[in-house]
């Protein structure tokens, strides 16, 4: 018998005999709040800035003062004219020196300011962590509740790549003390587009 | 490091030789628990959720051969190669083959248990292979030449001048700087070369999935995606335990992990691998080491649910006091002690007496294992057994109370819950046997039976 096919038997012999079925995961969401404020409340709360726009032109406008240092700035947003537009061949250690990466997300999650990412809208998957600093424009309407509604939106989609991305990259290794930049982004912006 | 001639008591002596150390260790995962505690308590539905993670988990154990082939069919799919390995000898063999196929000598590796496990560095090392940590935790204590201490904090034993010292010394920082700003700067560019220049990464993995045979890692340095992304071949190593049946069921425990382990809503990155990258190879090792076994040990095979938040240790009144290397295994605390006999009793036989039985650890447990009395049913296998002289050699002194007298620790688990909420101060410093044992602090003005009977309206 094969490795693997030990395993399994083992397992199979020793596993519970019991049936235990699947429970329901049926959790209402919180609606005590809207969406987009609550969202804002929890980026805030993990060292995340938000800004309400209505348009791209007001995105564009507010990365050229924001960001004065950043030489190398890259987007994934075909509709933003800023920045160099990448492709999906390129080497990602080309990436290295990015100081500013903005890119679309899918949806974002009010409960834990979490903003869904996949590898066809980033084009490369290392984007969003090699850069200095990171920008995410999302649409006000795609704020959803909570995690439960996050998994009933991506539903059976298929993807290579796809994460959840929740403040600037931290670590709190040192005693404890909570230090922004760990390797990924310093610091993370959001861009609710509300249209109006 | 080897510990194998010691016991957790006389470990845990070692590191409360350093008393203020000891206090501020103490303090500071109490801290985390309470930030636990806030974070759980923002979530009306938490009770409802733990429940759904322990039901689902349950589920997983009745049926764990199945999901496994289901998500080696989609993962192999997917364009993923699957490895199988029987013991932390097989993985560490199957590793090193993926490499030296490669022509690679240096890896990093981000934040791993079951590595620890298997002491996979150490038989890298042995056959040319770098092995660089990328944890900013992992690093430091590498550095070091020492195991983590906490699963989900490796360097919660450490104050910040001991990592200057070391960052000065492996790193050249400026001496004294102890600046921890400064000091996770000097390892962010240290890391950064590393992530560029090397061929090969391994992760961990956190759950993965069967129905679409992805897995999912979470971090929140990023250091697991900087690794993967950058890397020709990302192997990622996994107990078959960390299989959840579907990818919706990913979002109980994604809200549950982050809040009980540190009071974070989410880890910053939770990341879905499903494909490799084009051009890229990836690699799964599905590892049993010991669970099968365990999955048949019907009191003890609830602790395969484990999800490694680290909850069970910030708040156990042990733990804290005695510190992460007294447990001399690569998991410590409380599921630690529950899973280290299953491997090896005799080694281990001293771990299921390095508890006082409060429950605490049960209570915050995000899938619900009876953590608590898997200790207790632990000492009265091991009694059975024959390793009675074996712990009585070790000449535990809180221990042969704890034996003779069950009841006290009963009722004090029970008056320790309570009081926890009211008065937390009270469990850190009278009512812990722990610190009674160790100092003899100077009598509390009322006995605990007074203060509870004027206190308790
Ligand atoms: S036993 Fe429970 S509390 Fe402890 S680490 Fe595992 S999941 Fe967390």
């Amino acid at each position: 018998m094969s490795n693997r096919d030990q395993i399994l038997q083992t397992i199979k012999n020793n596993q519970p005999a019991t049936a235990s079925p699947l429970p329901d995961i049926d959790f209402p969401p919180d609606v005590s709040k809207p969406a987009c404020d609550k969202f804002i409340e929890a980026l805030a709360g993990i060292g995340g800035a938000s800004h309400l726009v209505k348009d791209y032109e007001a995105i564009n406008a507010i990365i050229k003062t924001a960001y004065p240092q950043a030489k190398r700035i890259v987007t994934t947003c075909a509709a933003l004219p800023a920045g160099e537009h990448l492709s999906a061949d390129a080497d990602p250690h080309a990436l290295d020196n990015v100081d500013l990466a903005v890119i679309t997300a899918h949806f974002a999650v009010a409960e834990n300011a979490a903003l869904w990412v996949t590898e066809d809208i980033v084009q490369q998957r290392a984007l969003p962590f090699i850069t200095q600093q990171l920008a995410v424009i999302v649409k006000k309407e795609d704020i959803l509740n909570n995690m439960h509604q996050a998994y009933q939106r991506i539903g059976a989609e298929d993807y290579g790549f796809g994460t959840f991305i929740a403040g600037p990259s931290k670590t709190a290794d040192i005693e404890q003390s909570l230090v922004l930049g760990a390797h990924g982004p310093k610091t993370m912006c959001v861009f609710i587009l509300s249209g109006k | 490091m080897s510990h194998s001639d010691k016991d957790h008591p006389k470990l845990a002596e070692q590191f409360n030789a350093d008393e203020p150390r000891v206090d501020w260790h103490d303090e500071t995962l109490w801290w985390v628990r309470v930030k636990r505690d806030k974070a759980a308590r923002s979530i009306p539905e938490w009770e409802q959720l733990r429940e759904t993670a322990s039901r689902i988990k349950n589920n997983v154990l009745a049926n764990l051969s199945e999901y496994l082939i289901q998500f080696e069919e989609q993962a192999t799919r997917n364009g993923i190669t699957v490895h199988w390995a029987k013991d932390g000898k097989e993985h560490n063999a199957i590793v090193l083959g993926l490499l030296q196929k490669h022509g690679i000598d240096r890896m990093v590796k981000s934040k791993s248990m079951l590595t620890e496990e298997c002491h996979l560095n150490d038989y890298l090392q042995q056959h040319g292979i770098e092995v660089i940590d990328t944890d900013l935790g992992e690093r430091i204590v590498q550095m070091r030449k020492e195991p983590p201490s906490h699963i989900v904090l490796p360097a919660i034993h450490l104050k910040k001048q001991d990592v200057s010292d070391t960052f000065h010394e492996h790193l050249q920082t400026e001496k004294g700087n102890n600046d921890p700003q400064f000091l996770t700067q000097a390892a962010r560019i240290h890391l950064r070369e590393k992530f560029l220049t090397r061929r090969a990464a391994l992760t961990g993995v956190n759950f993965a999935v069967a129905e679409t045979g992805e897995f999912v890692v979470c971090t929140n340095e990023g250091n697991a995606d900087m690794g993967a992304h950058l890397a020709d071949i990302h192997i990622a190593s996994m107990g078959f335990e960390k299989i959840i049946p579907q990818r919706r069921h990913l979002s109980v425990f994604l809200r549950l992990l982050a809040r009980s382990a540190t009071g974070q809503p989410i880890t910053t990155y939770s990341s879905h691998f499903k494909k490799p990258r084009k051009g890229a190879e990836m690699h799964i090792v599905l590892v049993d080491n010991g669970r099968s076994t365990q999955l048949g040990r019907k009191d003890f095979r609830n602790s395969l649910k484990c999800i490694r938040c680290g909850a069970c240790f910030n708040t156990c009144p042990v733990y804290r006091r005695s510190g992460g290397h007294s447990y001399h295994t690569a998991i410590a605390g409380p599921i630690g002690s529950i899973l280290a006999p299953n491997l090896d009793m005799r080694k281990y036989a001293d771990l299921p007496f390095a508890s006082t039985l409060c429950g605490s650890c049960s209570n915050v447990c995000p899938v619900k294992i009876d953590i608590h009395d898997q200790l207790y049913k632990w000492r009265q296998v091991l009694m059975k057994e024959g390793y009675g002289s074996t712990i009585k050699k070790m000449g535990m002194k809180g221990m042969t109370f704890t034996l003779s007298h069950p009841g006290f620790y009963q009722f004090a688990g029970k008056a320790g819950r309570w009081a926890m909420k009211a008065a937390p101060f009270i469990i850190n410093n009278k009512l812990n046997p722990w610190y009674k044992q160790r100092d003899m602090p100077s009598p509390p003005k009322e006995s605990f039976g007074e203060w509870y009977k004027k206190n308790r309206k």
